[in-house]
This record gives C-alpha cells, structure tokens and sequence, in this order.
C-alpha cells in the first residue's frame, strides 16, 4: 500500500488516463497514434487490476498475474500492428485512417 | 513522502498522457507515451510490486516503444504534421469523455471499498510459484497459452512483414 493515499485516489489518476486514451483513440486520425492511445487504455486497466489487488485481496496474487498477461498480450498486439501498419504503407503509402478503406490489399 | 511522490507521478502522468494524444508531431507523442509508461512503473514501485515494475519497464519502455519509434520512423518524414480533427468533433468527444469520466467517479466514490491494511511484499518467488501451480488457483494453463500466444504473433508478424512474396509464392502454388 501507499502510505498517505486511498484507493480512490489512485482510481481518479487510472479513470482520467482511460478516458484521456479513449479521447485520443477517437480524435486521431493516424494507425500509429491509435495504436499509441490503446497503450494508454491498456496501461490504465493494468494499474487497477494490480491496486485492487493489493488494497482489497492483499492475501492473493491474482491482480498481478492478470497484469502481467494483460502486459504480454499487449506486446503481441503491438507487434503484430506495427507488421501490418508497415505491411500496409507498402501497399497505399499511407498510415491514415481515411485511406484505409480495402481489406484485401 | 510517498504521498508527495505519488502525486507528482500523477501530474506527470496526466500531463504527458495529453500531450501525448495531442502533440502535432508523431515522434513527440511516442515519446510522451514513454514518459507515461515510466510513471506506470513508477507507481508499481510504490505499492511494493517490484517484479511487476520491471516487467513494464523492460517490455514497455524497452521493447514497445522501440517498436513503435521503428514503425514511425519507417513510413514518416520526420518533420511531417499531423492532420487534427475538426473543432466541433474534438470538442464533442472530450464532452462525451468528460461525462463518461463523471459517471466513472461517481460510481467509485458511492462505493464503500472494504481497504484491507497491510505492507506485505511480493517476492518474485511468490509470482512464479503462483504462474506454476497446479492447484486451484494456480496459473499454469494461462501461462502456457500465452507462451503459445506470444509464439504464433511473432510468426504472424514475420508473415504480414514479409507480406508481397509469400502471396506471390502462394498463387503460383
């Protein structure tokens, strides 16, 4: 625990980085910038799992386990964006949402 | 003193996080996202999961933001400006985000959170024993999924990356 702080502060910092990415996924109008507002997202439900964890069930790990899957399937997804992203500015030499309107190449 | 530490991490945080979705320039707003990956670090340093800071300091600001500066850097000028929303679109979201963030403090302060005291610390003995086990409660099967996971996106990566040449292979085929 943090000496000083109560759990509802920490829930006011996580809730105002989840929407400031929510802000970002739906104002941006760039691939690479909404993949940048998704980390914020993911990054924001990671802190809660781990501060429930330890503010409410201190005799249990789960909260830390669940962060650390959320951290590796953050890192796939993130691989497997850019390789696409890359993959598709060789097709249409554009990153931009509003470009983006093929599936198939 | 942890309380003054963890309300300027909060202030970093907060600040980059905005900056970072609206900085012009795309390589800035990576960067800020990396000062927003330190303070997620920085706040599992304080309530005591040592492990856990690593892991995101290591696999966040090592490995993804290196991917994505690589990406940006591949299909950008560096110089280049991004094209922003319209005002009216902006500012209907951030109303939108605002009331949503309203809703979201609303429910967590009416709620009574049973806070359990204590200052234990996680050994990294603790997590793997836990990843490991086999009882109720442990996370063995996850764990193997994941590496399983991780496996087949790398695969999938060098796949999509490669691209134009293994399709052209496969119409020949």
């Amino acid at each position: 625990m943090i000496a000083g702080i109560s759990i509802y502060e920490i829930f006011t910092l996580t809730s105002i980085l989840f929407f400031i990415g929510i802000y970002g996924f739906i104002t941006r109008k760039n691939l690479i910038s909404i993949l940048i507002s998704l980390e914020l997202i993911l990054n924001a439900s990671a802190i809660n799992f781990v501060v429930i964890n330890k503010y409410l069930y201190p005799d249990v790990l789960q909260g830390v386990f669940f962060s650390i899957f959320i951290i590796a399937v953050a890192a796939a997804e993130t691989a497997l964006a850019v390789a696409i992203i890359i993959n598709l500015y060789r097709q249409i030499s554009s990153v931009e949402v509003k470009d983006t309107e093929i599936m198939k190449y | 003193m942890e309380k003054v530490i963890f309300y300027i991490l909060a202030l970093i945080m907060i600040v980059t996080a905005i900056a970072s979705v609206s900085s012009r320039k795309m390589l800035r707003s990576v960067i800020y996202l990396l000062f927003v990956l330190i303070g997620v670090a920085g706040i599992y340093f304080l309530i005591d999961y040592n492990f856990l800071a690593a892991v995101q300091l290591t696999v966040y600001a090592g490995g993804i933001i290196v991917l994505v500066i690589f990406s940006v850097l591949l299909v950008h000028h560096i110089e280049m400006e991004l094209e922003m929303a319209q005002l009216s679109k902006k500012l209907i979201t951030g109303i939108a985000c605002l009331i949503g963030l309203g809703l979201f403090l609303f429910t967590i302060y009416t709620n009574d959170f049973k806070v359990i005291e204590n200052s234990k610390t996680t050994t990294v003995e603790d997590i793997g024993r836990g990843l490991l086990s086999y009882d109720t409660g442990g996370f063995i099967l996850p764990f193997e999924v994941i590496s399983i996971l991780l496996l087949a996106a790398m695969i999938g990566a060098i796949i999509i990356g490669k691209g134009d040449k293994l399709t052209k292979n496969d119409d020949t085929l």
